[in-house]
C-alpha cells in the first residue's frame, strides 16, 4: 500500500514499525500514544504478527525482552511515566545485548504531570536507560514523514548494535495529522541471529541471554564490548539537519518539535535582518557533537531551545566545551513556546 | 596399636572401593547424571533442596525428548544460576519478571518449550503481577515456583510465603501480623484463574514425595505440549541455611509445620480432565 497518507503521529509510529519489519508488539493504554497499542492490535494478528496487552509497563518491556532473545523483532510503546516503569527492562537488554524499538511520546512531568507536549525525558531518553553502564540508541522525529521513517529504520539499527533505540517524540506529533509517504512493508529477515535462543538448538552449541557477570574482568569486557557499539554508532549513526543562513550571526539548537517552532523562528529573524541557522539532531545518542562546536565557533552566540527547563542544553554545552556561552530558552509543564517568542530572542542576542 | 587399626581400616577401604570401581565398570549405571543437566557442579548449601528440583526438571527433559527445544529462564535469588546448570537455552530474567520474559519468548516460539524458575521472593512478592496475568491470559508455559519460605539468596530475610511466627532476619521476633501480615498461598490464588491448565503443590522431603513431585512436574510440562495453557507446580522446599537447621530437621519441619499452611495437593489438573 505504498501511497501517501494523512495520518497521526501515533499511526505514523505504529505503521512506520510493521514497514520496518516489526511483528511483535507489548504495550499498556497510556495517554497520548493509544492509538499505536490500537493500530497494532488491528493490524499485527492479520499479518501473522503477535499482539498482548501487557499488565503493566514493566511486563510489557520484559516480554519485549523475551521476543528479542529470540531473535524477533519486537516493540514497544509508551509515553514518560510509563517509559520509567521500563527503565529496568532497558537495563537488562543493554546488559544482555538484545536489540528491541521503544517509544516515547513524552507528555508533560514530573509524577503524573499532564499530556500534553515535552520534551523533559531527554535525559531519559539518552541517559537514563536505567541502572549500569548503558544507553538507548535514541532519535528524535520532527515530522510524522520522519516518526514514520525512523520508527522502521530503528529496528535494523537495533538489531545491527543489539542495543534498545528509542524513539523520542511528544504529545504533538503523537496526535498531529500530516501527509505521510508509506512504503511498501519489509518483512523482518527468515534467519535468526545466532546469539538466539528457542530454534535451531540441535544443531549449535545452547545459547544463554544473561546480563550477570559476577567476575569484575569479565563485566568489565562486555561493557566495552557495548562501549565499542557506541563508538561505532557515533561514527555510522549520527544525524542532523541544518536550516538558514550560511554566514549566521545566531545558532539555534533544537531537536524535535521545538526544532519545528525554531525553524519558523529563524526565518522571521531573517525577515528582520538578523541571520540565524538552525541545527537539528535527529539523533540525541550519538549525539553531532562536532557539527555543533563547528558553528558555535563561528558564531560565537549560541540559543538551545526545547520543551524542558534544560536537559538537551547540557549536551550542547558537553559539544561545545566552553568555546563560547550558549544561552537557553526553555518552556515546561506542557507549555509550548511561540515563533515570535523565539525569533524576538534571537533578534535579541544579535 | 590405635596406628595399626587405622591403616588396616584404610587399607580394607581402598580395596572394597578398587572392588566397587571394577563391578561398576563392568554393570550398566543405574543411577547417571541427566542429560539435560551440565557437569556444572551445584554450588547450593548442603541440606538444599534446589539441587533435587534441578534434577528432577532435568530427568522430565530427557524423558519427554525436549531438551533440544527448551528454553530455560533463570529468574533472581538462589535461582540465578539455572542457566548454567541446565544444559538448555537459557535466558535470565530481570527480579519477578520471568513469566513476562516466558510470554515474549512464547508468544514470538510457539514450538519451544519455555519454563520459568522462581524461588518465592521472585515469585510471591516482586512478581506476584506476572505470574497473576500470565495465567490469566493461559499462557503456554511451565513455572517451577520454589516455596522455602524465606529469601535465600540475600541471607535469609521475610519472604511473602514466611509462616507466622517464623523468625527471619527481618523479623526477629517471629512473624506478626502487625509487622508482616499473612502468608500468601499462591496456589490457592492461581487456582481461581481459568486460564490455569495444571496447578499441583508437592514437596521433595522423601522418596515418596520426590516420585510423587517429578509426576506433577512431568504432567506440567505435558500440560504445555499438549498446548493447554498455563501450569505451574510448587514444590515445598528447604532451606536450613537460613532456618538455622540441619539439613534432616529442616526435612522435618517441612513436613511437621509448612505442610499445615501450605498442603500438598492437585489443584487443577486438565490433561487429566481430558480437556
Amino acid at each position: 500500500m505504498p501511497e501517501r497518507e494523512l495520518i497521526t503521529g501515533n499511526e505514523a509510529a505504529a505503521e512506520g514499525a510493521i514497514a520496518g519489519g516489526c511483528r511483535n508488539f507489548f504495550g499498556y493504554p497510556i495517554t497520548p500514544q493509544n492509538r499505536i497499542p490500537e493500530y497494532m492490535s488491528e493490524h499485527l494478528p492479520e499479518i501473522g504478527g503477535v499482539y498482548i496487552q501487557a499488565e503493566s509497563e514493566v511486563a510489557a518491556i520484559n516480554m519485549v525482552y523475551g521476543a528479542a532473545a529470540t531473535g524477533a523483532w519486537a516493540m514497544t510503546t509508551s509515553s514518560s511515566p510509563g517509559i520509567s516503569l521500563m527503565q529496568e527492562g532497558l537495563s537488562y537488554m543493554i546488559g544482555s545485548e538484545l536489540p528491541g524499538v521503544v517509544v516515547n511520546m513524552v507528555r508533560g512531568g514530573p509524577g503524573l504531570g499532564n499530556i500534553a507536549p515535552a520534551q523533559s525525558d531527554y535525559w531519559l531518553a539518552t541517559r537514563g536507560a536505567g541502572h549500569g553502564d548503558g544507553r538507548c540508541l535514541t532519535f528524535a522525529p520532527f515530522s510524522i514523514q520522519e516518526v514514520y521513517d525512523l520508527t522502521g529504520e530503528a529496528f535494523p539499527i537495533s538489531q545491527k548494535y543489539r542495543n534498545p533505540v528509542m524513539i523520542l517524540a511528544d504529545a504533538v506529533l503523537a496526535s498531529m495529522r500530516e501527509p505521510c509517504q508509506l512504503h511498501e512493508r519489509r518483512d523482518p529477515p527468515k534467519e535468526k541471529p545466532p546469539w538466539a535462543v528457542g530454534r535451531g538448538a540441535e544443531s549449535r552449541e545452547r545459547n544463554i541471554v544473561n546480563s550477570l557477570w559476577i567476575d569484575p574482568q569479565v563485566l568489565e569486557e562486555v561493557n566495552w564490548r557495548i562501549e565499542h557499539r557506541y563508538q561505532q554508532a557515533a561514527e555510522d549513526e549520527t544525524r542532523w539537519t541544518e536550516h538558514g543562513a550560511d554566514e549566521p550571526q545566531i545558532l539555534v539548537c533544537a531537536y524535535g518539535i521545538s526544532a519545528r517552532i525554531c525553524q519558523t523562528a529563524v526565518e522571521r529573524a531573517t525577515e528582520a535582518g538578523i541571520s540565524a541557522r538552525l541545527i537539528r539532531p535527529i539523533s540525541l545518542f550519538p549525539f553531532p557533537s562536532q557539527v555543533i562546536r563547528d558553528w558555535a565557533e563561528r558564531t560565537r552566540k549560541v540559543l538551545v531551545v526545547e520543551l524542558s527547563m534544560g536537559q538537551f542544553v547540557e549536551d550542547v554545552r558537553l559539544a561545545i566545551e566552553g568555546a563560547c556561552a550558549v544561552e537557553f530558552m526553555g518552556r515546561t509543564g506542557g507549555a509550548v513556546m511561540t515563533p515570535a517568542e523565539v525569533a524576538e530572542r534571537i533578534i535579541a542576542m544579535a | 596399636m590405635k596406628k595399626q587399626r587405622i591403616a588396616a581400616g584404610v587399607q580394607s577401604l581402598l580395596t572394597e572401593e578398587a572392588t566397587c570401581l571394577a563391578t561398576t565398570e563392568a554393570r550398566e549405571p543405574i543411577y547417571t547424571r541427566p542429560d539435560s543437566l551440565t557437569d556444572t557442579p551445584m554450588r547450593f548449601c548442603p541440606g538444599c533442596t534446589h539441587g533435587i528440583a534441578h534434577r528432577l526438571i532435568a530427568e522430565v527433559l530427557d524423558e519427554l525428548g525436549i531438551k533440544q527445544r527448551t528454553v530455560a529462564i533463570a529468574t533472581v535469588g538462589c535461582s540465578v544460576f539455572a542457566y548454567e546448570f541446565f544444559d538448555t537455552d537459557a535466558v535470565q530474567a530481570a527480579h519477578g519478571r520471568g513469566p513476562a520474559v516466558a510470554t515474549g519468548i512464547k508468544r514470538c516460539e510457539p514450538d519451544t518449550i519455555v519454563f520459568t524458575y522462581q524461588g518465592d521472593g521472585d515469585l510471591a512478592a516482586i512478581g506476584l503481577a506476572e505470574v497473576m496475568h500470565a495465567a490469566a491470559r493461559a499462557e503456554n508455559f511451565t513455572v517451577i515456583f520454589i516455596n522455602n519460605a524465606v529469601f535465600g539468596m540475600t541471607q535469609g530475610q521475610m519472604a511473602p510465603t514466611t509462616l507466622m511466627g517464623q523468625k527471619t532476619t527481618t523479623t526477629p521476633r517471629g512473624r506478626s501480623i502487625e509487622q508482616g501480615g499473612f502468608p500468601l498461598n499462591v496456589c490457592e490464588l492461581l487456582a481461581q484463574i481459568p486460564g490455569v491448565a495444571y496447578l499441583e503443590r508437592g514437596t521433595m522431603t522423601s522418596p515418596k514425595y520426590v516420585r510423587q513431585a517429578k509426576r506433577s512436574v512431568k504432567k506440567a510440562f505435558q500440560t504445555q505440549m499438549d498446548g493447554l495453557g498455563f501450569s505451574l507446580v510448587e514444590l515445598v522446599s528447604s532451606c536450613p541455611t537460613w532456618w538455622h537447621m540441619k539439613p534432616l530437621e529442616a526435612l522435618k519441619w517441612i513436613e511437621e509445620v509448612m505442610l499445615e499452611q501450605y498442603p500438598l495437593k492437585v489443584f487443577v489438573d486438565k490433561l487429566e480432565a481430558g480437556e
